[in-house]
């Protein structure tokens, strides 16, 4: 039995769990440079106590809808994958878990490819699913490019 | 306090004795006696060890000083912290300028000299000396002469001239590259030399200089030259250019093609080259990080590469740009010129058809706007659909990109700034117009745009407007043409712009000389060519010269009459039969030869460039003549 601590999530109503340790920092999003010519789920670089940042929206990662209104200022997580840093803009982060690595399922085999590059498994709670996001597959261009 | 920045300031006040960093791999050198025990940073991986020079090195001063190893990524860590330090200290500056606090403003702008002091300082222990990367290069050109039978005598200059420890990485293959192409393409066999009159030994010169913000480096050999002739040949047949474009394209344009991807002129195939694959990676590793590449070829008498790249890449001056609401950095290398346009300006923006060009000294240069070009927010094609376009307000940066000119259009020239460039996230590398993001001073960042790439990206647009300017231009430009007779009573003609001076001289200020003719003029001696082979100088009375320069050195084409100067559009309708001619066409109703003037600058330049062992030859023949 090995026992991580994953952070949760909260994206379209969705549950998604990172594991801590990969988590550099999460903060709100002031001032960002878009981008042109880049991927449509790119939203811009912005200055992260001197480091540029690459600031990824889930919602648009993940294919699902615009971020409403009522969340104004959006929430980001750093993450630091082969030495470029990276942000993943979120709707809302929750409490951070102990979960037990062994009880994760496979995730199941008809999600689309978008969701299936991204995941590393489904974790059962009592009354909701977690799904555990693969960090290097929602960033790294390999990945994305294959799908593609 | 962080243990990095305590050591900072600690090898800072070691660095700044230290004139000249070390000749070995990520060297610090403190002089003995103000750091009599160079400390070890506290942090460093490496094994700190003094080591004592000796020997080898040209560089007498170096011998006494005492250096210790640092880690590479200890130096790098550096650089970032000192960057970040850059950053913050600009961002405390426009606070302070800001408000009016007299207190606060001293302290600052002494914090601000030193900030700059130890961004020099720290930048000078990146730097290495360029021999660094050709250590190898003597035994490489050693393997070589065996393996070819060519005798080869490197020469290099310029050892010591410091470069970034990062560029020189990036160079030192493509040199290396470039002396072996030298070595086997460029010099003849030692039977072939001799037989040449040229000394049985080649030699390959290599040397390097600072100038400006650049390192300039050339590989010079006194080979054979680039075969013309051949290479024309092998590009229409691997139909790179077309047959025409192969007999209007100058020398120097046809040698420039050996920078093409795939080719190669080597009838076998070497293990040293000849496999197609080469310049053009050189010339693409050259220009990633900002360098230029160009040769000066002659045949029989060897070539001369000069390859001119920045001494740094870490930090770049940059103009700061808006186009639309977003601000862009341009790196100030590939700015030409900046022009303001529309109201109050001599300059306007003019469109042909969709396309937008400007007006420049009688030249017609296509223009990107950047906004649209980037589909930036807020940005429409602003100039393309509006019918305000005269009064509009606007700035066009001249880019040069390769051979080629454009103009990119902005909405405002913000600032010039010393930028830290930094790498894009691998999910943004694909864009290639961005070659990387900086933060300002402010803290925002702003994304640097390539040149190249954008050049490329805008390619469509700019080619349909070259290909309209060149139309428009025949149209509306006429050339200043001057028609002359060089020998025999046919007329000949030459623009005007590629003639320095006319000259009517005194035909006894020639002076003859082992067999040739030359003038003192303007305290230089200047070879007289004559205009065709087997054509004599006037004996009495004035000869009539057409000056031409060739990079700083002057020749004469001695004609036999000058007859007119006309305006006229110059359109050539039949193609060139012989050397020298660029094709014929109609001028003020008479059928005129135009001259291709870099034949006879190349003449000219090869009686300058001569080399002496030549001379040797000719005395050498006219003694068994004489005997």
């Amino acid at each position: 039995m090995s026992i991580k601590d994953y952070l949760t999530i909260v994206i379209e109503g969705q549950l998604f769990g990172i594991e801590a340790v990969s988590i550099h920092d999460v903060f709100y999003i002031n001032e960002m440079t878009p981008v042109p010519l880049a991927r449509e789920d790119v939203d811009g670089v912005l200055n992260l106590r001197g480091r540029i940042v690459t600031a990824v929206c889930a919602r648009k990662r993940m294919g699902m809808g615009p971020r409403p209104d009522s969340i104004p200022n959006p929430l980001a997580i750093a993450l630091e994958i082969n030495g470029d840093m990276y942000a993943l803009i979120v709707d809302s982060v929750s409490e951070v878990m102990k979960l037990d690595e062994n009880r994760f399922h496979q995730p199941p085999g008809n999600l689309p490819p978008r969701w299936s590059e991204t995941l590393k498994g489904v974790y059962q709670l009592e009354n909701d699913l977690l799904i555990l996001l693969e960090p290097s597959g929602l960033f790294e261009a390999t990945i994305i490019a294959k799908a593609a | 306090m962080r243990p990095g920045e305590v050591s900072s300031a600690a090898l800072e006040a070691a660095f700044q004795s230290a004139p000249a960093p070390d000749w070995m791999y990520g060297d610090v050198s403190p002089k003995a006696e103000i750091a009599p025990a160079p400390q070890p940073k506290p942090d460093s991986a490496a094994p700190a060890k003094t080591v004592a020079k000796s020997g080898e090195s040209e560089d007498a001063a170096l011998k006494t000083e005492q250096s210790i190893r640092v880690n590479v990524d200890v130096l790098e860590s550096l650089m970032t912290l000192v960057s970040e330090m850059v950053l913050t200290r600009n961002q405390l500056l426009q606070i302070s300028r800001d408000r009016d606090d007299a207190e606060f403003t001293a302290p600052l702008a002494r914090l601000s000299a030193l900030t700059g002091e130890l961004q020099d300082s720290v930048m000078k222990t990146r730097m290495q000396p360029i021999g660094a990367a050709w250590k190898k290069l003597p035994r490489v050109i050693r393997d070589l002469s065996n393996e070819l039978g060519k005798k080869i005598d490197l020469i290099m200059e310029g050892e010591a001239t410091e470069l970034d420890r990062q560029v020189l990485e990036l160079i030192r293959d493509p040199l290396t590259h470039m002396v072996r192409n030298s070595a086997d393409h460029g010099l003849e066999g030692p039977e072939e030399r001799v037989a040449r009159g040229k000394n049985a030994e080649g030699k390959i010169r290599l040397s390097a200089y600072h100038e400006g913000g650049f390192i300039i480096i050339r590989i010079a050999d006194d080979g054979r030259g680039l075969n013309t002739a051949r290479i024309r040949e092998k590009l229409v047949e691997k139909s790179l250019i077309s047959k025409q474009e192969a007999d209007t394209l100058t020398e120097a344009q046809i040698h420039r093609y050996i920078f093409a991807p795939g080719f190669s002129t080597a009838s076998k195939i070497t293990n040293v080259s000849g496999r197609g694959v080469g310049m053009d990676v050189v010339r693409t590793n050259i220009e990633t990080i900002g360098g230029q590449i160009d040769l000066l070829s002659i045949e029989g008498q060897g070539t001369t590469f000069t390859i001119k790249i920045p001494l740094t890449l870490a930090i770049v001056s940059a103009l700061i740009v808006r186009a639309g609401n977003q601000r862009f950095a341009v790196p100030q290398s590939s700015v030409l010129e900046l022009v303001r346009t529309g109201q109050n300006s001599e300059y306007r923006i003019e469109r042909i058809d969709k396309t937008l060009v400007l007006r420049l000294r009688e030249q017609l240069l296509p223009l990107v706007e950047l906004g649209p070009c980037l589909n930036v927010k807020d940005t429409k094609l602003r100039f393309i659909q509006d019918e305000t376009i005269l009064s509009t307000t606007a700035y066009v940066m001249v880019i040069q990109v390769g051979e080629s000119r454009f103009g990119l259009v902005v909405t405002e020239v913000l600032d010039t700034e010393e930028i830290v460039v930094k790498p894009l996230a691998n999910m943004l590398r694909d864009i290639a117009v961005f070659s990387g993001a900086t933060i300002l001073g402010d803290g925002s960042v702003v994304l640097i745009l390539d040149p190249n790439a954008l050049s490329t990206h805008a390619g469509r647009l700019l080619e349909e407007a070259s290909i309209q300017g060149v139309g428009k231009q025949v149209k509306e430009n006429t050339t200043a043409l001057l028609i002359f007779k060089g020998m025999g009573s046919s007329l000949k003609a030459v623009p005007l712009s590629d003639i320095t001076r006319l000259e009517q001289i005194d035909c006894d200020r020639f002076e003859i000389i082992d067999g040739r003719v030359a003038l003192q003029y303007r305290g230089r001696l200047m070879p007289i060519v004559p205009f065709a082979d087997g054509m004599s100088l006037v004996t009495e009375g004035v000869q009539p010269l057409l000056v031409l320069n060739t990079q700083g050195y002057p020749m004469g084409l001695a004609v036999e009459t000058i007859v007119d100067v006309v305006e006229e559009t110059l359109r050539l309708e039949l193609s060139p039969d012989k050397e020298g001619v660029r094709g014929t066409a109609v001028i003020s109703g008479r059928a005129c030869e135009v001259i291709d003037t870099n034949h006879y600058r190349l003449k000219g330049l090869s009686e300058h460039l001569r080399p002496l062992s030549t001379h040797g030859e000719t005395e050498k023949s006219l003694e068994i003549s004489v005997a």
